[in-house]
């Protein structure tokens, strides 16, 4: 008898019916999104929500400003602006800076925002912060409460930096009794609180009822996670989220030319996508062979073959929403028969390097366009990808071990850690540049902007690198949202201002 | 029977301590320190030694496996570098979406391919056979992500009819779930099923062919009707083999399509693991993944042995 293969048989039968039914009862679920609530996607997603231990740009992206606050903040064009303190006096040698706290702010644990929490957080940064960020409180002597509301830090020099440091995730808020979890349980003041996080696929936030601000507009928030670029466009053209928080194939954006339903919206970031040089190691230690890489590559050209054309031509590492952006793009001009000159004067005719990079897409499609222009002056590129970010951040940014890399800088006002310090991985040196760049944090903010401007301009110059393009803000939304930032100039999406179409 | 089934059983057991040899050796050898990945580019030396130290990835390598490996048969993984969370329920978390996805996979291959196999065979002179042995080949050629990404374009951004992706637990709403899941487990059990609808010709045919159904035949009985009574059970070993060795393609392939899809699977938490380089979550999560596969394997063997009463009496 065939009994036991019957029954398989039937199990089989069975369930193929169960699950035709379920299909049929389930197709009216549509559309879950309501006026109130917003889905933005993203890619890169939490490794945990601890920035205090754990590095990625993921974790502050999603957090801060939403669910912490600072006592200050960036605002579109780059300005520091009040937050958590209503403001703030600094003192005429500019060592001790005065913070007038808001008095009406608590923490989504119930705790009210005093200066005791101003005290315990910045301390905390020195004492039990594990990331190499921690280094920005390095310049502080010493913090106190002088009453609740009032907070006074206390410099070892003066510095420009540190203030606006303290409107990235360094500068945070804690509650004392809010950091037994964080990594899970994240207290803050923000407009949101946490909900639930499902790993790997999305975070939820709804609104904080108490808070001190402007009360958000969308009363909760999914922030949908997606690995595949593939997918997070298909997830807006389906209407599984309302906005793409960035586009990560500038191509696709065509899939959204449709301008009755979708909103594209370009703006600038703060990452400058860089061909970094090993300047500490030949060929490359002869600014005359850094030169000649830097007029032997067509920008334009480069921009419109990898990535779409969209992004803006730089020329140097600073983007235009920084005060001391200079346009700098015509400093070395597409000039290959100049290029080759100064590769025969640096007794360079004939040329081979490595270039390593990540296996990034704007890294991959970069160094083609690199490579093809290069050969044209006569030097052979060899394009090697590296995983990132493990293979990468080891062989390139530890060991120094290559000659010319392509890598989207993105932290903001990164010049000063990407040129002033001999041992990052671009080994540049240049005491004139180091020197400017202590000027300029020590001085007032007109100082200040001369100084970074100049030191701006030498870097560029000196061919330090060549700074491919600034890499574009491009987010793409269902039509009518509002409050979208056009440009991204600092570490996290702010999504308190955005708004769902029929709100 | 008994000593068919304990020398399966220790080829399974000795397959398994290879096997957390070779993933534990594999994720050594693994470039990148995950207490530099952990702590960002410009970490001090002596933040990364207290990382390392705190992860105990600064003790010798037969340390960290005897430590890594004395947890596994008691279901300890350790604890993530990442998430400072154990790394056991993480994947039995994940684990609840990868098998749905499996099963239902398994559940379409088998559908497709047993009528469309019967029928080929059944068939295998007409033209009709012929189409469908073509289709059949077709639907081997291509790769269940390749699957995946035509079916979103089709049916989830031209006809709006499916979503393109993500995931809601059963408990919270059935119909979402079985939504989400139904186009990752098409395109996994598309191509699936076109494979196994091969292997059910070929036993059909083979079927066909002997002797007792020709009896039946001459019995009286129809064609189809004496292949269900008397060829079914045949037919179905060679089958039962291959569904078993597919089970163990479609796990992997699930953790492709997860991608594709957005499922929170153990796919997902595979690939972020390795980004992360969150070394005891990846082992954990391949040693799942291979006990899985031999597991499946063994009971194949043991299926074998039920549905084919030759093999009880030999070794």
């Amino acid at each position: 008898m065939t009994r036991p293969l019957a029954r398989l048989v039937t199990v089989i039968a069975t369930a193929t019916l169960a699950i035709t039914a379920a299909g049929c009862s389930s197709g009216t679920s549509g559309d879950s999104s309501t006026a109130s609530s917003l889905s933005v996607g993203f890619v890169a997603e939490p490794a945990n929500l601890d920035f205090t231990s754990t590095d990625g740009v993921a974790i502050p992206q999603a957090l801060l400003v939403n669910v912490y606050e600072g006592l200050v903040k960036l605002d579109q064009d780059g300005k520091i602006v009040p937050l958590l303190a209503e403001s703030w006096d600094i003192s005429p040698d500019r060592k001790t800076y005065t913070f007038h706290l808001r008095d009406n702010v608590t923490f989504t644990n119930g705790k009210k925002f005093t200066a005791d929490d101003v005290v315990f957080s910045i301390n905390r940064v020195k004492t039990d912060w594990k990331v190499s960020l921690k280094s920005a409180m390095d310049v502080v002597a010493n913090v106190e409460k002088k009453d609740e509301t009032t907070a006074v830090v206390t410099l070892t020099k003066p510095s420009n930096s540190w203030l606006y440091k303290m409107t990235t995730r360094v500068g945070a808020m804690f509650s004392r009794d809010g950091v037994a979890d964080l990594a899970n349980k994240p207290v803050g003041t923000g407009p949101y609180k946490l909900d639930s996080w499902r790993r790997g696929d999305a975070i939820t936030y709804s609104a904080n009822a108490n808070y001190w601000g402007t009360k958000p507009k969308a009363g909760k928030v999914v922030l949908k996670y997606f690995k595949d670029a593939t997918a997070l466009n298909n997830a807006l053209l389906t209407g599984g989220i309302d906005i793409i928080s960035a586009v990560q194939a500038p191509e696709s954006i065509q899939q959204f030319s449709d301008t009755s339903k979708y909103e594209v919206i370009e703006g600038t970031t703060t990452g400058e996508v860089v061909l970094s040089f090993n300047n500490s190691k030949a060929p490359l230690n002869d600014k005359r062979v850094r030169q000649a890489i830097r007029y032997a590559i067509d920008h334009k050209a480069l921009l419109d073959t990898a990535w779409a054309g969209r992004g803006q031509l730089i020329g140097s590492m600073v983007p235009p929403t920084d005060p001391w952006y200079e346009d700098l793009t015509n400093l070395y001009p597409h000039d290959p028969a100049k290029a080759r000159d100064l590769l025969a004067q640096a007794g360079q005719p004939k040329l081979n390097l490595r270039l390593r990079i990540p296996n990034l897409p704007y890294a991959v499609a970069s160094a083609q366009v690199v490579k093809s222009q290069l050969a044209a002056v006569g030097i052979t590129v060899e394009i090697e990808p590296l995983e990132f970010p493990a293979r990468w951040l080891d062989v390139v940014f530890k060991q120094a071990d290559y000659d010319m890399s392509i890598i989207n800088h993105v932290e903001p006002r990164d010049i000063t850690a990407v040129f002033g310090n001999p041992d990052y991985y671009l080994r540049y040196h240049n005491p004139k540049v180091q020197e400017l760049f202590a000027k300029a944090d020590a001085g007032t903010e007109d100082e200040q902007v001369a100084a970074m401007k100049e030191a701006a301009r030498i870097v560029a110059e000196d061919a330090a690198g060549d700074f491919l393009f600034l890499f574009p803000n491009l987010i793409v939304a269902k039509k009518g949202m509002t409050g979208l930032p056009k440009n991204l100039v600092s570490e996290s999406f702010d999504l308190s201002v955005l708004s769902p179409s029929e709100a | 029977m008994g000593l068919y089934l304990l020398v399966r059983a220790a080829v399974l057991v000795v397959s398994t301590a290879v096997a957390s040899v070779v993933v534990f050796a594999v994720m050594a050898v693994l470039p990148g320190d995950p207490a530099e990945v952990a702590l960002g580019v410009n970490a001090t030396a002596e933040a990364v030694a207290a990382k390392r130290a705190e992860f105990g990835t600064d003790r010798p390598l037969t340390t960290q496996f005897l430590d890594w490996v004395s947890g596994l048969p008691v279901g300890d993984f350790g604890v993530s570098y990442v998430t400072s969370d154990r790394v056991g329920p993480q994947i039995v978390d994940r684990l609840g979406v990868t098998l749905w996805l499996v099963l239902f996979g398994m559940l379409m291959a088998i559908v497709v391919a047993v009528p469309l196999g019967t029928a080929a065979a059944v068939r295998h002179r007409s033209v009709g056979g012929l189409l469908l042995s073509g289709l059949s080949q077709l639907g081997v050629a291509v790769p269940a992500f390749l699957a995946g990404i035509l079916l979103v374009f089709l049916f989830a951004v031209t006809w709006q009819a499916l979503p393109s992706g993500g995931y809601t637990p059963l408990r919270e709403d059935p119909g979402a779930w079985f939504q989400q899941l139904l186009l990752p487990s098409l395109s996994l059990g598309l191509v699936q099923g076109a494979v196994l609808s091969r292997y059910v010709r070929s036993a059909v045919l083979d079927v066909m062919r002997e002797d007792y159904i020709r009896t039946a035949r001459a019995k009286g009985l129809g064609l189809y009707r004496a292949l269900w009574k008397h060829g079914a059970r045949n037919a179905a070993i060679p089958v039962v083999t291959v569904l078993g060795l597919q089970l163990a393609t479609l796990l992997i392939g699930a953790v492709v399509v997860e991608r594709v899809f957005t499922l929170p699977g153990l796919g997902s938490l595979l690939l972020d693991g390795v980004a992360n380089r969150d070394l005891l979550l990846v082992q954990g999560t391949v040693m799942v993944l291979v006990v899985a596969v031999l597991g499946i394997n063994f009971l194949v063997d043991v299926l074998y042995a039920l549905l084919d009463p030759r093999l009880r009496g030999a070794r």
